[in-house]
């Protein structure tokens, strides 16, 4: 079958999926975890992808990530840097600090050493963490790890931001503001977001644009426009409005599960 | 709407500031270096202590003669005489020389071992298994064996010091390699680091604490095989350790014997002490250490 291509394409999609397919074994134990998802992502476009467990989420990201083959279809990304991916936890190397982490991808990139330094610093400040460069990640919070982790994917000089439940292991406090954060580094750096997650208020608060996928296999089955202006507040009623549509359509799929 | 914006986004940075103080405080706690020595160090002292008193009463009971049981006093004595003669420190050197080869050599052979079996999954089907199996081989073993290929040699107990070591070693790497966390690779490929790049930023740094725990037990079993290997390879060198342990016996020279078994102890303890520091530094900077309470 076809396989997944990285090529420069044209400026209207930062990220096109067509027909992709990934069949996990073979033979009679073989399990479809994605069945022909179709998706593109317009350059700057913020959206979310919303689902119950089993829906290949994270088989998604992976795919999209190039960490792992489709079975069928094509994924193609716009430019030349690969996509940086952040998980729900921080996956900060322990026995480098801070600065060292998120030089790691300037070093694999063979930045002069002066270069990486002002890059490194000015990465930590966009996440608020110009202080904390020569502390090791179990010095930090949870939320702070995170920080360093986003700061450390933004070192890739990426337009297209993968994100799997990024936040989903955080307090609800640091989440609102690590939304609020990642909002205003999305539209500076004009990037092209693919956000996972099973909070559907989170979708409303963060997405331009919802997409549902049913679960054993994953299928679009449902897509809606965000049109509320940011910033938004997780709290405000059309956030709330959304997320309730969502909900239900969500309930109606996983209810489908259990006939 | 723009300064709405800006007033939004000068509350977020003290928002995110005031949480980050909240959630570090309290999480430095510094103690003093001379408070962490002596932490340290009374138990041992106080261990120390108690071992040597309980050596006297044995000696005091009268359990045993003084010619073959004498007391630490006596051996005191005969120790800083030893460590005024040449005797004992050529037999140092030589012993010490014979580990520092040996070690190395086995090193070199385990790092690449553990590294070829834990890579291709053929040579782990293959191998895998002896490789623990050797390990829990007593080297002692290897001796008839060692004798007969390379006589009464320094080579005889070179090749059971390796034996012994290397399949430690290798174990430790093959254990290291296995137990990077998944999640820490896909992070790693993820930006960038792909064939031996992704070994040099992300196995290998965290593969290290296991290969350190194999490194430090690779070196106790070299340190025994060594041992066993100058007690019975004696004849070819007059001065190390092991010889002189021998000797001492044959000359029922008890105050020699236990003065050269404090020796070899004193040596054990101290490699140990370097590699329990090493891997302490690891945790530390790790991180491990901290969730133990330290």
């Amino acid at each position: 079958m076809t396989s997944t291509t990285t090529t420069p394409q044209s400026a209207t999609t930062a990220v096109a999926l067509s027909g992709v397919t990934k069949v996990y074994g073979r033979g009679a134990s073989a399990v479809l975890a994605l069945d022909g998802v179709s998706l593109d992502v317009a350059p700057g476009e913020f959206v979310c992808l919303v689902g119950a467990s089993g829906c290949g989420k994270s088989t998604l990201l992976n795919l999209v990530a190039g960490l792992d083959r489709v079975s069928g279809g094509q994924i193609t990304l716009a430019g030349d840097a690969n996509p940086g991916l952040m998980f729900q936890e921080p996956a900060l190397f322990p026995w480098l600090t801070v600065d060292a982490n998120v030089e790691v991808p300037l070093k694999l990139r063979r930045l002069p050493r002066a270069q990486r330094r002002e890059r490194v610093a000015e990465l930590l400040r966009t996440v608020h963490l110009a202080d904390f460069g020569r502390k090791r990640p179990h010095e930090l919070s949870g939320g702070m790890r995170q920080r360093v982790a986003l700061a450390r994917t933004l070192a890739l000089d990426t337009r297209v931001l993968l994100m799997d439940e990024p936040f989903g292991a955080l307090d609800a406090m640091t989440r609102d503001i690590l939304h609020d954060e990642l909002e205003r580094i999305w539209s500076e750096r004009q990037l092209s977001v693919l956000f996972v997650t099973h909070n559907v208020r989170e979708a409303a608060r963060l997405a331009d644009r919802i997409i549902l996928l049913s679960s054993r296999p994953g299928r679009i089955i449902y897509s809606t426009e965000v049109n509320i202006p940011r910033p938004r507040r997780i709290d405000s009623p059309e956030v709330a409005a959304i997320a309730a549509e969502v909900t239900e359509r969500l309930r109606t799929e996983v209810g489908r599960h259990g006939q | 709407m723009a300064s709405d914006t800006l007033t939004s986004s000068a509350r977020t940075d003290a928002e995110i500031t005031g949480l980050d103080a909240l959630e570090i405080a309290g999480r430095d706690k510094e103690v003093s270096r001379g408070t962490r020595l002596w932490a340290a160090t009374w138990p041992k002292l106080a261990a120390l202590a108690i071992a040597i008193a309980a050596w006297q009463l044995v000696v005091l009971s009268g359990w045993k003669p003084p010619y073959s049981l004498p007391g630490p006093l006596e051996v005191g004595r005969e120790l800083m005489a030893q460590a005024q003669s040449p005797q004992l420190w050529d037999g140092l050197v030589t012993t010490l020389r014979r580990a520092a080869v040996g070690y190395v050599f086995s090193v070199a052979v385990g790092l690449l071992l553990g590294l070829a079996v834990a890579r291709s999954t053929v040579l782990r089907a293959a191998i895998g298994s002896m490789i623990t199996a050797l390990q829990t081989m007593p080297s002692i073993a290897w001796f008839p064996l060692a004798i007969l290929l390379f006589e009464l040699s320094e080579k005889a107990i070179f090749f059971v010091v390796v034996l012994g070591a290397a399949p430690s070693i290798a174990n430790g790497v093959i254990s290291g390699v296995d137990y990077v966390p998944p999640l820490l690779l896909r992070a790693g490929r993820n930006l960038g680091a792909r064939g031996l790049n992704l070994y040099r930023y992300v196995i290998a740094p965290a593969a290290l604490p296991a290969i350190v725990a194999g490194l430090k037990q690779g070196w106790a079993f070299s340190w025994r095989s060594l041992m066993a290997g100058e007690l019975l390879v004696v004849g070819i060198s007059q001065t190390s350790l092991g010889a002189q342990l021998t000797y001492s016996r044959e000359l029922s020279d008890a105050p020699w014997l236990l003065s050269t078994m404090i020796v070899i102890l004193v040596v054990g303890l101290v490699v140990d002490a370097a590699f329990g520091a090493a891997d302490k530094a690891i945790r530390r900077r790790w991180g491990v250490l901290d969730q133990a309470g330290q």
